[in-house]
């Protein structure tokens, strides 16, 4: 059973769970189960010809799996892998619409990102 | 003193000077860098101070530049500070960059950051990336040597709306001052040649869980721009690469509707379902009254609810969520579906300015909003009183009280 551990961006998707225990021989076979437990998790993590999406990086314990032996890299109890999406913030997410600088008093929707 | 000559005679290019460039601002500065050029063309806002603190309350409206240079010379007057009170561009990218040793990329989007990568890379420049979301971040050393770079970890940018967006905004105010630290020091190590450089190691922290790990990060000889059958030899559009309009849309298209048509339907009477696809916590702070919510996540499950025949509007906060909800009633058969165009925001700016809550801003909020700054002042109650229970039964549990 390796360990797969969600990156805040995905877990919306996983019940907001950090990390979850899956079967499987290879991580490919481990992500199969997993998004297969959260179908949500699916469209996240794979392309519409299965595979691994660009921006979403798969570790196994420390070592990027592009350069091990991809979706067939065996996986052992106890291994952790990684899902690691790009991320762009620098202060938030997205730039927020520009509201008027007069105003003085707070928006509750700007409060709301 | 040879340490210090050599950050005096440093020429460093931080590339924004919001919750990233906050604490680099300030930081470099305090080290005696002798040189800090800053691109950044935005404006103080209040939303702003929760992360970044080079900006205060009396600087809100203030060209970020300017807030960020006083204070840097504040700290030390012999800082030759740079504005560059740009966008940075295709088109200037390598202008600006060509006269620093060391860029710091402390943007805010997929686009500038594989511009400042390529630009990086094209200069032979170092690239010290930090990058943030709500309350992981992730930052390393790229293109420092021949090492790698940013797209040798991720080759494309994710498409916009499918990895979240506001819904899942927001971001632990703490969070960029932590990552903006790490870029400062791995900065001043580069500039010192001490130490061993945050090179091809992606350094992850999960300020929840406090917990620092790092992945072995390599040099993709696939990579496009710096791998060894390059495609990339000059700037391309990276607008266009990450598939994000140059300028936000203001035209209103067949699909969508203005907030002006939504409250003239309002006030008509007309028959059609208005639909907010926030999330509960965001609709408790406040939300138009003909508003019925379903948030996103729960769409796809509850299109039974609704008729494919009835006329709907849908809205959000800004409009991303809600044309991903769009999509989903469209293809599900829903005939007459439009988004409201710029969600309650323009609500708030176009239809009623009164708009405004929050009044009693971080106890009364969950976890999600409480990040996001207090207000400023009191305002009136408008949308929902603030009862002593929502004080009592959030303030503790939360912690993040900062009132």
């Amino acid at each position: 059973m390796a360990r797969v551990l969600i990156p805040t961006p995905l877990r919306q998707f996983t019940g907001r769970q950090d990390a979850v225990t899956v079967a499987g021989a290879t991580v490919g076979e481990v992500l199969s189960a997993l998004t297969t437990h959260y179908p949500d998790l699916r469209k996240q993590i794979f392309n519409d010809e299965g595979k691994v999406r660009s921006f979403v990086n798969v570790y196994l314990n420390d070592e990027d799996i592009r350069y091990l032996s991809k979706d067939a890299t065996a996986a052992r109890d106890g291994d952790t892998i990684s899902l690691v999406p790009s991320i762009a913030g620098g202060s938030a997410w997205q730039r927020r619409p520009k509201r008027s600088r007069s105003r003085t008093t707070k928006s509750c929707a700007t409060a709301a990102t | 003193m040879e340490g210090q000559q050599k950050l005096k005679s440093a020429k460093v290019l931080l590339v924004g000077a919001g919750g990233l460039g906050a604490p680099l601002g300030l930081y470099l500065a305090a080290a005696g860098v002798g040189r800090i050029g800053i691109v950044d063309f935005d404006v103080v806002d209040f939303t702003n101070l929760q992360r970044q603190v080079i900006h205060s309350t009396r600087d809100v409206g203030r060209k970020k530049l300017d807030s960020a240079a006083e204070k840097m010379h504040a700290i030390n007057p012999h800082v030759d500070i740079v504005k560059h009170e740009t966008a940075l561009s295709s088109e200037n990218a390598l202008d600006i960059l060509k006269d620093y040793d060391i860029v710091v990329d402390g943007t805010d989007n997929f686009p500038t950051r594989y511009l400042v990568n390529d630009a990086c890379v094209l200069l032979g420049k170092p690239n010290v990336y930090g990058s943030i979301f709500r309350f992981e971040g992730q930052a390393t050393v790229f293109a420092y040597q021949g090492g790698p770079c940013y797209r040798c970890l991720y080759p494309e940018p994710p498409p916009p709306g499918l990895v979240p967006s506001c819904a899942e905004g927001g971001v632990l105010g703490i969070l960029p001052g932590t990552i903006g630290l790490i870029q400062a020091t791995e900065t001043v190590k580069l500039i010192l040649g001490i130490g061993e450089p945050l090179v091809g190691r992606l350094l992850l922290y999960d300020a929840l869980a406090m917990r620092f790990r790092e992945l072995k990060l390599r040099q993709n000889p696939e990579c496009p721009v710096c791998g060894e059958h390059r495609t990339i030899t000059r700037l391309i559009d990276y607008h266009q690469f990450c598939g994000v309009p140059k300028t936000p849309e203001t035209k209103v298209t067949e699909s969508e509707i203005d907030v002006t048509e939504v409250k003239a339907k309002l006030d008509r009477g007309d028959h059609f379902v208005l639909i907010d696809v926030r999330e509960p916590h965001e609709y408790r702070i406040c939300h138009i009254p003909a508003a019925r919510l379903i948030p996103l996540g729960e769409v796809p499950k509850r299109l039974n609810e609704l008729d494919p025949q009835a006329d709907i509007v849908i809205h959000c906060k800004s409009g991303v969520r809600s044309a991903k909800a769009c999509g989903i009633l469209r293809q599900a058969g829903f005939e007459h579906v439009r988004n409201m165009k710029g969600g309650i925001l323009a609500w708030s700016d176009k239809v009623d300015p009164r708009f405004i809550g929050t009044p009693c801003p971080p106890p009364l909020l969950d976890r999600e909003t409480a990040l996001e700054p207090p207000s400023p002042q009191k305002v009136t109650v408008h949308i929902r009183p603030c009862s002593r229970t929502d004080r009592a039964r959030t303030a503790p549990e939360l912690g993040l009280v900062t009132q």
